[in-house]
């Protein structure tokens, strides 16, 4: 029964989103400093919390910190004031139609009675398959690891995904499929001092705030900058070249881009015929795309394009980035090729001073994307399928092979099953899918369809308010463990205060599910790092390799980049001093995929060229919906805004939605700055104040998806994904705009954040 | 304890991404209550991105201090002004309406003026100010003038500036590009368009004694 059990507004009233105060008053010198990271995004900056009395009273800057020296945005600033909010869930609660606010307190013991013998009935009358779990990547790699485990293992399901389908799985694909393995190739500092950086489909200002130093500081030393994206943003705003791509047109520009460097003869033969195969057929497919067509698909110049092509065709050191503006497609992993394919070309890969990678949108992006949370994924970046992999981790788990589920199916799909009605229990951990998902009115009515559905969190987040029983879980101070950030660095989140009231660690709760099913086997871990010390060897000889990291050496280091070995990949002899591996893809590297033979991770150790094929986007904007319609985040605010939305500065410095309009738009439509415009998409309409700016295409308007229920712009998007990464095209759909005839209802009954 | 002489802070409107994490630290110290001393300007939203962080600018010869009817206003040995004396405030305003940069404030339920003061808490035993610690974009940076001579080599500190008649000389400098500074107004249709339009004005610089560079586009420039 996931239906909401009373009104939403009831619900609002009494779980919140509400304000936290704007400050912490002062209570005098704090008992301890402690040494972490920020929560929110995959930049993972380096902060001290400040403790008193078992509260976070504030923060100080940690300058030791390389990446970020101390740097934070305003979410880092203000993100310790999630702790000691009215809105915390201090105990468990369970669904109650006759309470005010729609569930009443129940128990721990007898919430996580009641979780396992609701998962005991549906499975026993439906199958084991009948039960989903839904995981995130704002968790400690500990916790993605034993939610996998957990799924496979315990409830014996295959249906587990996460959130970072959402997020980083196009560039996750792309790079499995060039380079035979995932992470960013190089640490942030081989930026400043390279040629020219070439920015594709990310707000780094706003999205990945600590980088913009980075980026600007190359730019001070003499690097050229090129920003791709259909606004401009603060970014683009002094950069060298400006490529207005009209929205889902990435892989058309990147063609006639690559086209033009191979005519001009701007490419490095010699790297290309040593290190790579499958670059004749991407010739030939950029040989179609003049700078002409690429021009009129992309809607960036001819002679920007050309100038694109000359500035990174002719530099020695560059560095590229892409994020989820080229990757939020039904063609992201196309679009993700076809910049590892310039990359390739200009030969500018595992070396100093040159770079490639995405920039990962979550805490533990990285992280949470290798170690088994991902449906067609085993521990150390293994593939579910491979029956080598298979009997390895099952060794790992002590479990027969045979035992062991097959891949499932992306988190998406997996609400499709629901509505189905094949699966009937859903088990939930930092994921808001009713916020996040596209054409989120669809997830709604599959979440009214479960049986039973729990959700373990801190706040009551929109989709929990579906839930039957809500778990108490913990906040990321709360608890210790690791996480990898955007360079591929692992590092160590500490714990800085106890959970309060009868809020539990997250792994605590997952395991104490498995002790009431009477299935304890293999989840009897008494801390984080006894979690970490069994990852450590579930990912020996994988390619995400972490056996030779350990939580001392993270403090030593400050962090490890993985593949970091505890057995030399040439001997097999032991290693006790690996120290990691910052910069992949050296000329002399050796890596136990290659095996010597290159320094790419196939078997004949060279990348792979990929024809990166333009589609044009599901959806697209046609007579009847004319406009595009994008969306992506503030700097305020952090996903579906469960933390950020209750954080009271961040609240006030951007409330709520807007849709942004070029002037010359709004005046053919009548619609001026601050009025109120209705965006409608084939799936329903939403209605928010219009801003008028010039940073934006004229055929183009962008709306930032934090906000929930009347405000939210995922009612909008279309459900379509990337047929290789599962990855939803959130990046453009067919709109059109009108002025509102009236202020929305919502504006007389919900605050800002609601 | 007073803040070395050898620590500057300057400010490179150029590199503001309008993130408000100096104004969100600033709200941080235990010494104004909760209230940002910083104030973070869009220049003009509907053209362009382009904002700038204003922080005091600790002038030689504090404007807000020489209106002060109550001499509430102190500038302290090592170049900092400081916010006013809570004994002697009248919170009559007098500083608010002078300051050339715009920047104190009264706060009506203390009845003060209360202004950046470089954070003399940590500045003078040696920390950096909240703000340029976490700006992630270091369009606010302290530190010494060699470093950010090595830094910015694209942009140079100018620490005097013109208001009509009056020359204010302040212990923050601001940097100035060496260069075509970007423009004001930025408009997506210039880009799509295979003849790009001339950049539609330019910022203008004061001190043209310190931007002697013939090279430099902006020595000629009228203020």
């Amino acid at each position: 029964m996931a239906e909401l059990p009373v009104d939403p507004l009831k619900i609002i009233h009494a779980f919140g989103p509400h304000l936290s105060e704007g400050t912490r008053p002062s209570r005098g010198e704090p008992d301890k400093l402690v040494k972490t990271h920020c929560c929110f995004c995959g930049q993972q900056c380096g902060i001290q919390l400040k403790v008193k009395d078992n509260e976070v009273v504030g923060f100080e800057p940690w300058e030791e910190f390389p990446f970020n020296r101390g740097m934070l945005c305003p979410k880092g600033v203000k993100r310790y004031l999630q702790g000691s909010h009215p809105d915390r869930l201090l105990g468990a609660i369970e669904r109650d139609p006759s309470a005010p606010g729609g569930f009443r307190k129940v128990a721990y013991d007898a919430a996580i009675a009641r979780v396992a013998s609701e998962i005991d009935r549906i499975q026993r009358a439906h199958g084991h398959g009948a039960i989903g779990v839904l995981g995130g990547a704002s968790l400690t790699t500990e916790k993605t690891y034993l939610l996998g485990k957990f799924a496979r293992v315990c409830l014996k399901t295959p249906f587990i995904d996460y959130n970072g389908r959402l997020c980083m799985v196009s560039a996750g694909a792309a790079n499995k499929k060039a380079f035979g393995i995932d992470r960013t190739t190089s640490p942030w500092a081989d930026m400043v001092g390279t040629e020219v950086i070439w920015v594709a489909g990310s707000n780094v200002a706003e999205c990945s705030p600590i980088t913009t130093n980075y980026i600007w500081q190359a730019r001070e030393l003499g690097a050229k900058v090129i920003v791709q994206d259909p606004r401009i943003t603060p970014l683009a705003r002094t950069c060298d070249l400006y490529l207005p791509v009209r929205p889902g047109r990435d892989a058309a520009l990147f063609a006639g881009v690559l086209g033009v460097m191979i005519e001009k003869g701007w490419i490095d033969r010699d790297f290309i015929e040593r290190h790579t195969v499958g670059f004749e057929q991407v010739a030939e497919y950029c040989r179609a795309w003049t700078p002409e067509r690429s021009s009129e698909v992309s809607g960036v110049p001819v002679r920007a394009i050309h100038q694109a092509a000359e500035l990174w065709g002719t530099a020695k050191t560059s560095f590229l980035f892409h994020a989820r503006g080229i990757e939020h497609h039904s063609n992201g992993v196309q679009n993700s090729l076809a910049t590892i394919n310039l990359v390739l070309a200009s030969g500018r890969i595992g070396k100093p001073k040159c770079g490639y990678g995405t920039i990962v949108g979550q805490a533990n992006g990285q992280g949470g994307r290798e170690h088994g949370q991902k449906c067609d994924q085993l521990p150390g970046w293994r593939d579910i399928s491979n029956p080598e992999h298979r009997k390895y981790i099952a060794s790992v788990w002590k479990i027969e092979e045979p035992d062991l589920p097959g891949p499932g199916v992306d988190a998406y799909e997996l609400f499709r099953k629901i509505e189905r009605g094949e699966i009937k229990g859903l088990i939930s951990i930092c994921f808001n899918p009713k916020v996040s998902l596209p054409d989120n009115e669809f997830i709604t009515r599959a979440l009214n369809k479960l049986e039973f559905y729990t959700a373990i969190d801190f706040f009551l987040n929109e989709t929990a308010q579906h839930a039957d029983v809500v778990l108490p879980g913990s906040l990321q101070e709360e608890d210790e463990g690791t996480v990898t950030q955007v360079e591929g660095r692992v590092i160590k989140i500490n714990q800085a205060v106890d959970p309060p009231g009868d809020a539990r660690r997250d792994w605590v709760i997952i395991q104490d599910i498995a002790q009431k099913l009477g299935r304890p086997h293999g989840f009897t871990f008494e801390s984080p790092r006894a979690i970490f010390e069994e990852l450590r060897i579930a990912s020996k000889g994988g390619v995400a390799d972490y056996s030779g990291i350990t939580y001392e050496k993270i403090e030593q280091q400050m962090g490890v980049f993985w593949p970091c070995y505890s057995a030399d990949p040439r001997t097999g002899e032991p290693l006790t001093d690996h120290p990691g591996t910052p910069r992949l893809f050296e000329p002399d590297s050796y890596n136990p995929v290659a095996k010597g033979s290159g320094p790419f991770y196939f078997p004949d150790g060279k990348a792979r060229f990929n024809v990166a094929e333009y589609r044009a986007a599901i959806d697209d904007a046609s007579e009847e919906y004319p406009l595009f319609l994008t969306t992506g985040r503030v700097v305020s605010q952090f996903l579906s805004g469960t933390q950020t939305r209750r954080i009271g500065p961040l609240v006030k410095q951007y409330p709520e939605p807007r849709i942004e309009l070029h002037p010359r738009l709004a005046e053919k439509l009548g619609i001026t700055d601050g009025a109120w415009a209705t965006c409608e998409t084939r799936r329903g309409e939403i209605t928010l104040r219009a801003m008028v700016v010039t940073t934006i295409r004229p055929d183009t308007l962008f709306i930032p998806y934090h906000w929930s229920g009347p405000k939210s712009v995922n009612r909008l998007t279309v459900a379509a994904q990337d047929p290789i990464s599962k990855i939803p095209q959130y990046k453009v759909c067919g709109c059109r705009l009108r002025p509102a005839v009236a202020a929305p209802e919502y504006a007389r009954v919900l605050e800002a954040q609601q | 304890m007073t803040v070395p002489a050898h620590l500057e802070f300057f400010v490179d409107p150029s590199r503001c991404i309008g993130c408000q994490a100096c104004v969100q630290a600033c709200t941080e110290c235990d010494t104004h209550r909760g209230h940002s001393m910083i104030h973070l300007e869009a220049i003009d939203r509907a053209v362009s991105v382009q904002t700038v962080p204003v922080v005091c600018m600790h002038c030689e010869e504090p404007t807000c201090a020489e209106v002060c009817p109550a001499d509430a206003i102190k500038r302290s040995s090592d170049g900092v002004v400081h916010s006013a004396r809570k004994p002697r405030c009248i919170a009559c305003g007098n500083c608010v309406v002078a300051c050339p940069f715009g920047v104190p404030e009264i706060y009506p339920e203390q009845q003060l003026m209360m202004k950046c003061d470089m954070c003399y808490d940590r500045t003078s035993v040696g920390k950096k100010p909240m703000c340029a610690t976490v700006c992630p974009s270091q369009a606010l940076f302290y530190g010494t003038r060699e470093e950010i001579a090595a830094l910015r080599p694209q942009s140079m500190p100018t620490n005097k500036f013109q208001f009509g008649d009056q020359t204010i000389t302040t212990r923050v400098s601001v940097l100035v590009p060496r260069r075509a500074a970007p423009a004001p107004r930025v408009d997506v249709t210039a880009a799509m368009s295979e003849q790009p339009e001339r950049r539609s004005a330019r910022l203008n610089v004061l001190d043209t004694r310190v931007i002697a560079d013939a090279s430099d586009p902006f020595a000629a420039v009228e203020v």
